[in-house]
């Protein structure tokens, strides 16, 4: 289970997120959505401590941490938060001077010091699952964009975290590229594992996300199970957000 | 003109003898010592405390605004009358090595902050530390786009060490010069000691070629990262 309690986030005097409470259930998928600049970002960030909060607390599984404007977390403590968590970032950020299987074993030869050999193992089975084992060999700069963010799905897996963090995984594809990005990411979905991503794609988040949180101005407008929430949103703000969703994905298939 | 060529041929195993124990070793040891101050004034100057950044700055400042020569000098002539005495291969080392350490510096802070935040971020988002995000995913990209600059100061130092035989280092420049003395041939003896040069140059950028080649190996990745 992850729990974020009361998290606040200010950047100067800019306060980016306002006292944000969200819990994330073992073995779902919760899609963050809501208009750019609300905060989506910040907050997965502060997840995995890329960011680290101002004030509130942070709880994944058995590891917590609190934060007090001023006081800085050390480094063992962000270590242990972060450890239990993979990231997926919009522009994929592989390591373009790595092949693909050597993105995947990066985190587990040099961060757990497994034996090269056994890692690439588990990097080999992890390219096979997101389809991109054909690709083992090549330079990320010779992938698509859909590959690229399927290796860089397997690299956030591979030290097997407890929750999978997406920001707008499939905002940086062409529609047809994100299919398989959703494809890959629907699977994972299906086999339980938790996930919490950002995204303004209403066809990944109605396809695979349980629950919905809608964020605006760094607060959380609304939540709750991704059914009710795209077909009944209670609040005002929400039903717009989502009405020009709808349109846009009309217009252009995905944004 | 057969007396030319006597001349270069009796003098040639001087010149390069000369170019083998000193000006090769101390292009070499200056240029691996520079590389490490460079790193590490760079490594201070992005990530460093304040301070510390600070006399780093005055440091490059230093060295940068004042001319070679002048430093081999204060280094050679002028500390001992603070009480500091060196050789003069000692002094011409710490003098080529601060040189090349300070103008080294700015390329790899350059280059060092030349890749992109997203890198650090992914290296953190698999458990990376800070030494190893460092080690393992921005200075192998760094030292890509850093070759071809550093491979020009490289070749600039190689000719600068010329200057080390005006503080008695008996480098290939100066041996030239000590023949000069008995033979009164100049335009001999300094077109020879330059053809030297030429030649070590030259195969420095050939080895430089040959890197940016190799490390080229994984397509293009520079037009890749958006
Ligand atoms: N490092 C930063 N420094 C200052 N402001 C930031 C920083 N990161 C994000 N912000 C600001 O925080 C707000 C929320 O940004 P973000 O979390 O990226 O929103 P979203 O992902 O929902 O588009 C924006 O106003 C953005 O400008
Ligand atoms: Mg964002």
């Amino acid at each position: 289970m992850i729990r974020l309690s009361n998290i606040e986030k200010r950047f100067g005097d800019l306060t980016v997120l306002k006292g944000v409470s969200v819990t994330v259930a073992e073995g779902r998928v919760t899609a963050l959505i809501g208009p750019s600049g609300g905060g989506k970002s910040t907050l997965l960030r502060c997840i995995n401590l890329l960011e680290i909060p101002t004030s509130g607390t942070v709880r994944i599984g058995e590891e917590e941490l609190s934060f007090q404007p001023g006081g800085k977390p050390g480094w063992k403590d962000i270590q242990r938060l972060r450890g239990q968590t993979g990231m997926v970032f919009q522009n994929f950020q592989l390591f373009p001077h790595r092949t693909a299987v050597e993105n995947v074993m990066e985190g587990l030869v040099t961060v757990q010091k497994w034996p090269a050999e056994k890692a690439r193992d588990r990097a080999m089975a992890l390219l096979r699952k997101v389809g991109m084992d054909h690709k083992a060999d090549a330079w990320p700069a010779t992938l698509s964009g859909g590959q690229q963010q399927r290796v860089a799905i397997a690299r956030a897996l591979a030290p097997s975290p407890r929750v999978l963090l997406c920001d707008e995984p499939t905002s940086a594809l062409d529609p047809e590229l994100s299919g398989e990005v959703v494809e890959v990411l629907g699977t994972l979905a299906a086999e339980g594992t938790t996930m919490v991503m950002a995204t303004h794609d209403l066809r990944l988040a109605s396809r695979i996300a349980h629950e919905v949180v809608f964020l605006d101005a760094g607060q959380v407008v609304e939540s709750g199970p991704s059914q009710t929430l795209f077909s009944h949103p209670t609040r005002e703000r929400t039903q717009r957000f989502i009405a020009t969703l709808t349109q846009q994905g009309q217009q252009g298939e995905g944004v | 003109m057969l007396h030319w060529l006597t001349l270069m041929a009796d003098s040639l195993p001087s010149l390069l003898w000369a170019a083998l124990v000193f000006t090769v070793p101390l292009t070499l040891a200056s240029f691996a010592l520079g590389l490490v101050v460079g790193l590490a004034a760079a490594v201070v100057r992005l990530f460093g405390p304040a301070p510390l950044a600070a006399i780093v700055r005055f440091y490059v400042w230093i060295i940068r605004g004042t001319p070679l020569l002048v430093q081999l000098f204060l280094i050679f002539y002028g500390l001992p009358s603070a009480g500091i005495v060196l050789d003069a291969f000692p002094a011409a080392l710490i003098g080529f090595t601060l040189n090349v350490g300070a103008y080294t510096s700015e390329i790899i802070r350059a280059v060092i902050g030349s890749v992109p935040k997203g890198q650090w971020e992914a290296a953190y988002s698999i458990g990376m530390s800070w030494s190893q995000a460092m080690r393992r995913t921005i200075l192998p990209q760094a030292a890509r786009v850093a070759v071809p600059p550093l491979s020009n100061s490289f070749i600039s130092l190689v000719k600068d060490t010329s200057l080390a035989a005006a503080i008695t280092v008996p480098e290939l420049f100066q041996a030239a010069q000590r023949i000069v003395a008995t033979s009164y041939e100049p335009l001999i003896l300094y077109v020879e000691a330059a053809l030297i040069y030429l030649a070590l140059s030259s195969v420095l950028s050939a080895l430089q070629v040959r890197l940016e080649k190799r490390l080229n190996q994984y397509g293009g990745f520079l037009e890749a990262k958006s």
